[in-house]
């Protein structure tokens, strides 16, 4: 099997799998009993959401534990308009965002919420002048994405972020989901960050919203304090100390790690600029962990299923996005619609091997030809 | 650059006679809070400073802002003596922490304190400036309000630039001043107290009264984490276990129920005079605060303190409560400090406690209770814990 979607979801390092059985094991208390055995849970979570705040640079008490990126982004945008209401109804954000994030923000249009798109530059990346422009009193939140799930673009964060600490009414929330891990980051200018666990060889189930301690937001799982105060609900604490785990595993290396990846993509890049049938739609600034190619004359679902007979796996687009048929991201970029229909999504890890890489060429190339020949018939 | 935390000394420098008594004992602090890290440390009269591994400095500067008896610190550059390198050194500073397309006020301070550099502080300032005027075309000089304050400590051998400080907890080293014995039960008070006398250069052993099984394990656990709050500040301290229930069922028994609040503060004081001694302190800290319950009158006050010649130190009896729950947010007890067991102060609590003890009759009551002998059992089924500053690997196998 050869995998070339960990953009998708990562496989689980043994290690924290290991902290998870551990935990599960002994430390069977919920988090919040007030007993003895109850208290040692809740050291222990307390000890994980330390451990991710010092990987991070943040604080303690700042570390918020969820169910995933998604509830992550989810109680950051609507955490934040319904705590911060009396300040206004307008939202910033940009078309290349998870539906996680595009989605909510759709959902509050319906309460009278406004929405701008920022509007991209050559590489991907928000013109700043124009979200200069956009900013108005009634903003009260920008939400902006690390790095694109679908093509890579990497943004600017502490540019955007030092910008926006011009406006302090502003809340300024990243989904870091795709950059955690990968690059390195600096959360001094957001003021809230969302991430995942099973990007980064953790476990399904858990992820975590930053928010800085000056912020405050409506919970949105009422029911109590739990590990944190927005969220109810047992303590997940088995998973938490996996998280942990898994982020300070993640980021060891990083720059190595990245090195590699790094030649791994230049290596399928200039392989492919020579098929005449492939545009590769990431700009040569994205992260090197996804390639996103449009396919001509190809449908991608097409070269989807025909790599996954030859036990190959790519994405045609986030798997998590409901609309199957055209890719957001790729039209913002290209803004063109055949693209946006055709793109398929390589992405890498320092897992693969150059040999996965060989073979994964070989293969497309044939699939190509094949499928090219087909569309000729 | 070669970087170095400089440290400033606070309050010490000013006791002329003891000055190097109070320099050694924060010198040992320091030592003991960064053991483990690879640092070397300097110290003269008027500075320390700390060479360090680039990579531990944000552990060290967190390190540093928990020690008392340092006014101020910061990450300085280290440079020869001589102005073409301060000035290269302050060029770099310069454009790697400010954006040089903004506008900026700036001001040089120049302290020199090698008699035999050159030029005279004023004329560094001079110097300094207006190379960095030369250089930066966004910066200005505004001697009075300034967004960047370059300072140039100039020393026999080396110099030392910096621009921001970090600023100390201030007070003294612990430790400096001797030892108290601090009364911590579990609530928000007597955390906050130890804190405010560990400020004040007094190194603390903790004592906490247990009266199993009215109160819980838990209680116990609850103070240990409490303790370790408060060794982040003091490096190492004894919590000492006073198996107190015995004596309290007594006072229960035999005494009327207003008083017995009343009598049993005077007995803790009583073991903690005969504790004081045992471990070598000079006084006993609590967290009592003028008014707040029936056994923090003046006039109860007055009448549980009679059993005791030992000073007492009440570091919050004069703070309102809300200022004292800010100290306890601040030093992360408060969380802890309101978990709900039940602590030896808070079970068997009359309907009405007095409020203004009469000494005579509280005399009478006591003789009901044989507590000489009872103290000196207690005395003998002490249990102590060392509670240590070093983060246990605990979950080094989990995290």
């Amino acid at each position: 099997m050869i995998y070339l979607d960990y953009s998708a979801t990562t496989p689980v390092n043994e290690e924290v799998l290991k902290s998870f059985n551990k935990v599960v094991l002994e430390y069977p208390a919920n988090a919040n009993s007030l007993h003895k055995l109850g208290r040692e849970s809740f050291h222990l979570m307390e000890a994980s959401a330390k451990q991710i705040a010092n990987l991070l640079n943040v604080l303690e008490k700042e570390v918020v534990f969820t169910s995933g990126a998604s509830e992550a982004n989810n109680l950051a945008i609507i955490g934040t308009v319904l705590k911060y209401q009396n300040r206004g109804k307008h939202i910033i954000t940009t078309k290349l965002e998870h539906s996680s994030v595009l989605d909510t923000i759709k959902y509050l249009e319906k309460f009278g919420y406004e929405v701008d798109y920022l509007e991209l530059m050559e590489n991907g990346q928000v013109s700043i002048a124009d979200l200069k422009k956009k900013i108005r009193k009634d903003t009260v939140l920008v939400s902006i994405n690390h790095v694109n799930s679908e093509i890579g673009i990497i943004q600017d964060i502490n540019k955007i972020g030092k910008l926006l600490k011009e406006y302090p009414k502003i809340i300024f929330h990243v989904d870091g989901t795709q950059a955690v891990g990968k690059i390195k980051v600096n959360l001094d200018y957001v003021d809230l960050y969302s991430f995942s666990s099973h990007k980064i060889y953790g476990l399904n189930g858990v992820g975590c919203l930053i928010v800085k301690q000056n912020i405050s937001l409506d919970a949105i799982i009422h029911g109590g304090k739990s590990q944190s105060i927005y969220r109810s609900g047992t303590p997940t604490h088995a998973l938490y100390a996996s998280f942990a785990k898994a982020l300070k595993l993640a980021l060891e290396n990083l720059e190595e790690k990245y090195d590699y990846v790094f030649k791994l993509n230049q290596k399928i890049r200039k392989d492919l600029e020579t098929i005449e049938e492939v545009h590769i739609n990431s700009p040569i600034d994205s992260i090197p962990h996804i390639l996103n190619i449009s396919l001509d004359g190809i449908k991608s679902e097409t070269m989807l299923h025909a790599l996954a007979e030859s036990n190959i796996y790519v994405s045609t687009k986030t798997a998590c996005a409901n609309d199957a048929s055209l890719s957001l991201s790729v039209l913002e970029l290209t803004k063109n619609e055949d693209y946006a229909k055709r793109s398929l999504r390589i992405s890498l890890s320092f897992l693969t091997t150059t040999e996965e890489i060989d073979c994964f060429l070989k293969v497309f190339k044939a699939k190509i030809k094949e499928l090219s020949f087909r569309k000729g018939e | 650059m070669n970087r170095v935390i400089l440290i400033k000394y606070g309050e010490l420098t000013t006791k002329k006679g003891n000055r190097k008594l109070f320099i050694n004992t924060l010198y040992n602090n320091i030592l003991k809070k960064l053991n483990g890290l690879e640092v070397n440390i300097f110290k003269d009269m008027s500075r320390m400073y700390i060479e360090y591994d680039n990579k531990d400095e944000e552990l060290i500067l967190k390190k540093i802002g928990q020690i008392f008896g340092i006014h101020a610190f910061e990450v300085a550059y280290k440079e020869e003596s001589n102005l073409d390198s301060l000035k290269r050194a302050i060029k770099e500073l310069l454009e790697i922490n400010f954006d040089n397309q903004k506008k900026y006020t700036f001001k040089v301070e120049t302290k020199r304190s090698d008699k035999s550099f050159s030029n005279t502080s004023l004329e560094c300032n001079n110097i300094f400036g207006s190379y960095i005027l030369k250089e930066f075309p966004n910066l200005s000089v505004n001697v009075h309000q300034y967004d960047i304050l370059v300072n140039v400590e100039i020393r026999h051998g080396y110099s030392y630039i910096y621009l921001n400080e970090y600023k100390g907890l201030g007070g003294y080293p612990v430790g400096s001043l001797g030892k108290a014995l601090l009364m911590l039960s579990g609530g928000i008070d007597s955390p906050v107290a130890g804190y405010l006398a560990m400020k004040r250069g007094i190194k603390l052993d903790l004592v906490y009264f247990e009266a199993i099984p009215h109160t819980s394990i838990e209680a116990r656990n609850k103070v240990i984490e409490l303790a370790k709050k408060l060794v982040v500040y003091g490096n190492e301290m004894k919590l000492i276990i006073v198996p107190f229930t015995k004596l309290q069922e007594e006072i229960y028994k035999n005494v009327d129920g207003n008083y017995s609040i009343t009598i049993m503060r005077r007995m803790m004081y009583r073991i903690m005079e005969k504790l004081v001694k045992r471990f070598k302190g000079l006084a006993i800290v609590n967290g009592e605060s003028i008014g707040q319950v029936a056994s923090q009158t003046l006039t109860s006050m007055n009448v549980i303190n009679n059993v005791t010649n030992v000073p007492i130190i009440r570091p919050v009896a004069c703070f309102d409560k809300l200022e004292i729950i800010d100290i306890s947010k601040k030093i992360a007890t408060y969380d802890i400090s309101i978990l709900p067991y039940e602590d030896c102060c808070t079970i068997f609590v009359p309907k009405h406690p007095i409020i203004n003890p009469n000494l005579e009759h509280t005399l009478e009551m006591e003789k009901r209770i044989n507590y000489e002998d009872l103290i000196k059992e207690i005395l003998n089924n002490l249990k102590v814990i060392t509670i240590s500053n070093l983060d246990d690997d605990k979950y080094k196998d989990i995290l």
